[in-house]
């Protein structure tokens, strides 16, 4: 044993500490730097490419939920509920448009944050644990980081998939005024974007659900919802309430939203601390993910 | 030549203060099969980790394919298949898919995937189950599928941890056949495992772990015929009793193991064995002569048996 | 194998005595079981229940009920916002907290856990399980309602002394719900069928005079929420939280009665065919 181990220690210096000097590195070595330039590169997309592959699986469930329910939305809150709101304080008082205009970019960037919410929830567990496909991808040559990126990649487009759909309706009811709407999508991706990075990074610590993804809808998502600005403006609540909104990202969303979509008169400023803190949201929670997952997947 | 396809010195793997793995140093040469076996919690799963660059090693050495694995996990990982302690096949997705989807994560070609999807499905005698939902497949099943899986990149090395456990004995024999052509074909194996028979048949060297530690290393017959002797007389003379009796069975033998439901006896000819106890007047309430095993080794190596 | 253990169960116990093998007169045990998982779990969850529809009752009531003012009720009454949607909030509390309970719960067990082949190898009928199962939903229930109404009672929204009796309407709504939805649960096999759930829901709880009332919409559309069960539960809350109390609203309770009865007999025929015969 004693023998076999010197012979080797010898072998081994010199392959491991000079492996990248190719020349001098055996075929094998070489043979597996070729094979880990894909998967360094492109890794984060293969990562993708299977959550497009399970999302396949779901397809008529997105496809319905994405057209239906807004439906449903535009129609109950946009017309059933403007009814009663129009019929009560006149027809353009709330922010000077209609209840359908003013409820309809919330209703769009609520789409996006509902995706969230169902992507980076249950899949994450499943992937970390209940079915831990997440240690099969980095037991092949992906990188944990490269697996949170490939996940928010996949999530994103299903994102705009949702959204675009959604905003193809909104055309239909008559809800976009402005030509500059379409960039209504844009932000409600970066809306459900900035909230789903942290919500993914969150569920990454969670070694068992006993309920706190539960919680998480209860009290974060669903207040979220209600008090972000999105059935009626934020300044309707008392003040005290009203920080509730700032931290909000479906509020910036919002708000952000509803200057494309009927021109919302607020000073540039405002628009600008909305972008800047959805993009910080969605950098810090994306940064925190990676770093969960290289901690969780390489103990 | 043949230069070493695994090299690990003094390995070391810490979680706080406790270290699953205590300075273990081995090689694995091309081609050979290698194993590690010891009990549950012994720290072979760690080192599998290691070795399969999923997991930082705290100090040590570490060498795959010339490889340090903390600098070159992915480069490493294209080379390898991984068989999991736990089958983590996915379940969203159909038997064939998890090969396709599985052999994109190392950047092959789909075309290329898809024609090593079909010849896998065959090696793992799952052609017509190519479209079944992975939960609907039996255990052994599960397990040829993620042992395809593993193959998929066509791996110069394939890490097998607890490759057959939890599986009943027709399944475990389709298993060892399949891994036996492996190593036909020249595939590398470093195989875990705490099994005594699967050792035997499908390594052609081992180290004994036990906490963290190596206890041995060798080819299993050499361990056998270093730590213990050809033949092993079982005496059971009922629980209460063992214990007595085995004060008066001293001389007899090479050596004495007393267990609680058992006592072994270590010795170049049991029947003799049996015959000079009988005759001493003692008489067993069941006896067996049988051929000395790994299991053999472990409890001279550990004083503890290997199933717990 | 298995075979031949039902074939030796089935004709010993049924034809003899039908009612004895559907029920027990244990449904207690099954509640038992569930009140302690439930204590094991995370009784937090379950508080956290009676949240919900708090959270909409001050979005919607007060914040939104600054921009709406009164609403008229179908009764020709002319009530606050807050006071229109709190009954209907209640109601659909019921209908949510059923229907969760009887599907993806019942589901989750029938499917993954199990639980109710254990179960039904006992004495225990398939009638015990199904009403164990709902009678425990109702408990739960029925606490998120005692929490509501008082809630309701602080805020000035129950205009009536009618409103005491809106706790066993809400019970009974809770109980069709759970005896149609774990009926429609024991014909499911996966769990994108289970999604088609919420796909029901989600209209049905926009649309039934929950926000506004049904007269926005065009004669078909009224008569389409009006065949739904959901509008019969908010209508009869609201009547009752309201004031507005007559005999007509006999026929919402008849509504519920049947959809009990319908659901019981489907869940307890079912669940024979699943695990008995």
């Amino acid at each position: 044993m004693s023998e076999v181990r010197r012979s080797g220690s010898a072998a081994e210096g010199d392959a491991h500490r000079d492996p990248s000097a190719t020349d001098a590195a055996p075929a094998v070595t070489r043979a597996a730097l070729a094979a880990g330039r894909n998967p360094r590169r492109w890794g984060a997309w293969y990562v993708a490419e299977h959550r497009f592959r399970v999302m396949r699986s779901y397809t008529g469930t997105v496809v319905v939920a994405g057209i239906g329910s807004p439906l449903l939305y535009l129609y109950a809150l946009g017309v059933g509920l403007a009814t009663i709101v129009d019929g009560s304080v006149g027809a353009e008082s709330v922010d000077g448009v209609s209840y359908l205009v003013f409820v309809a970019p919330a209703l769009l960037a609520s789409a996006a944050i509902t995706v969230a919410s169902e992507e980076f929830t249950y899949p994450i567990m499943l992937g970390y644990k209940w079915n831990p496909t997440f240690s099969g991808m980095h037991a092949a040559p992906i990188r944990p980081q490269q697996i949170a990126d490939g996940v928010v990649l996949s999530v994103a487009v299903r994102m705009l998939v949702n959204t675009v759909l959604f905003f193809a309706l909104m055309l239909v009811f008559g809800a976009v005024p402005s030509a500059t709407g379409f960039l209504a999508v844009a932000v409600a991706v970066l809306t459900g974007l900035a909230f789903g990075a942290v919500l993914m990074a969150y569920t990454s610590t969670l070694e068992e659900d006993t309920g706190q993804l539960a919680m998480v809808m209860r009290f974060v998502v669903l207040p979220m919802t209600l008090f972000s600005g999105t059935f009626f403006p934020l300044t309707v609540l008392p003040l005290w309430l009203q920080p509730i909104g700032w931290i909000s990202p479906l509020w910036h969303g919002t708000e952000l939203a509803r200057v494309f979509t009927y021109g919302y008169p607020e000073p540039i400023w405002l628009t600008v601390v909305h972008v800047a803190y959805l993009v910080a949201m969605f950098a810090v929670g994306w940064v925190w993910a990676r770093r969960i997952a290289v901690r969780r997947l390489r103990k | 030549m043949s230069q070493p396809v695994i090299v690990a010195r003094d390995l070391v793997k810490r979680y706080g203060d406790f270290a699953a793995v205590d300075g273990i140093s081995f090689e694995v040469a091309p081609g050979e099969s290698f194993g590690l076996l010891g009990p549950n919690g012994a720290g072979k799963s760690t080192t599998m980790r290691m070795v399969g660059a999923v997991s930082t090693r705290t100090a040590g050495d570490l060498a795959i394919l010339g490889l340090d694995p903390d600098r070159f996990g992915p480069e490493i990982r294209s080379q390898l298949g991984v068989v999991p302690q736990a089958d983590n096949l996915d379940t969203e997705l159909r038997v064939r898919e998890n090969l396709l989807v599985y052999g994109r994560y190392f950047g092959l070609p789909r075309k290329l995937v898809a024609e090593r999807a079909d010849e896998l499905l065959a090696f793992a005698q799952l052609e017509d189950k190519g479209k079944a939902k992975v939960d609907s497949l039996s255990g052994g099943m599960k397990r040829r599928l993620t042992i395809a899986r593993a193959l998929v990149n066509d791996p110069r090395v394939l890490l097998l941890d607890e490759p057959t456990t939890g599986l009943d004995p027709q399944a475990r024999h389709i298993l060892w056949d399949r891994l036996f052509r492996l190593k036909e074909q020249g595939t590398t194996l470093l195989l875990t495992t705490h099994y005594m028979d699967e050792a035997e048949q499908l390594c052609d060297r081992l180290v004994v772990v036990d906490k963290g530690k190596i206890m041995a290393e060798g080819t299993p017959a050499a361990l056998i015929r270093r730590y213990s002797s050809r033949e092993v007389l079982e005496v059971r003379f009922g629980s209460d009793r063992n214990a007595d009796v085995a004060d008066q069975l001293a001389g007899i033998g090479d050596r004495l193991e007393v267990l609680p439901d058992r006592i072994l006896v270590y010795s170049e000819n049991g029947e003799a064995e049996l015959e000079r106890i009988t005759s001493a007047g003692l008489h067993p309430l069941t006896s067996l002569v049988r051929r000395s095993s790994l299991e053999d080794v472990f409890l001279r190596l550990t004083g503890r048996s290997l199933i717990e | 194998m298995s075979d031949v253990t039902h074939r030796d169960l089935a004709p010993a116990s049924l034809p003899l005595r039908p009612a004895r093998s559907l029920y027990a007169g244990n449904a207690r045990a099954v509640m038992f079981r569930g009140w302690r998982a439930t204590r094991s779990t995370n009784w937090l969850v379950m508080v956290s229940g009676f949240f919900e529809p708090i959270f909409y009752l001050l979005a919607m009531g007060i914040g939104l009920g600054t921009l709406v003012g009164d609403v008229t009720t179908e009764s020709g009454q002319v009530v606050p916002y807050a006071a229109f949607i709190a009954p209907a909030l209640l109601a659909v509390a019921a209908m949510n907290g059923a229907i969760y309970d009887s599907t993806w719960n019942v589901f989750f067990k029938m499917q993954f856990a199990r639980l109710y082949e254990g179960m039904l190898s006992t004495s225990l009928g398939p009638l015990d399980v199904a009403l164990g199962e709902i009678l425990l939903a109702l408990l739960r229930g029925a606490l998120y309602a005692v929490g509501f109404q008082l809630v309701m009672q602080a805020l000035g929204l129950n205009l009536s002394w009618w409103a005491l009796l809106a706790l066993p309407a809400v019970l009974l709504i809770a109980f069709g719900f759970a005896s149609l939805g774990m009926a429609i649960t024991s014909y499911m096999k996966t769990f994108q069928q289970m999604d088609w759930i919420n796909f029901v829901m989600l209209p049905m709880f926009l649309f039934s005079a929950t926000f506004y009332p049904i007269t926005v919409y065009p004669q078909w559309l009224q008569v389409v929420i009006q065949a739904l069960p959901l509008w019969h539960g908010v209508e009869l809350v609201r009547g009752l939280t309201t004031g507005a109390v007559d005999w007509g609203m006999l026929w919402h309770v008849l509504y519920y009665a049947v959809m009990i009865a319908v659901g019981l007999v489907f869940t307890t025929k079912r669940l024979r065919a699943l695990f008995l015969d």
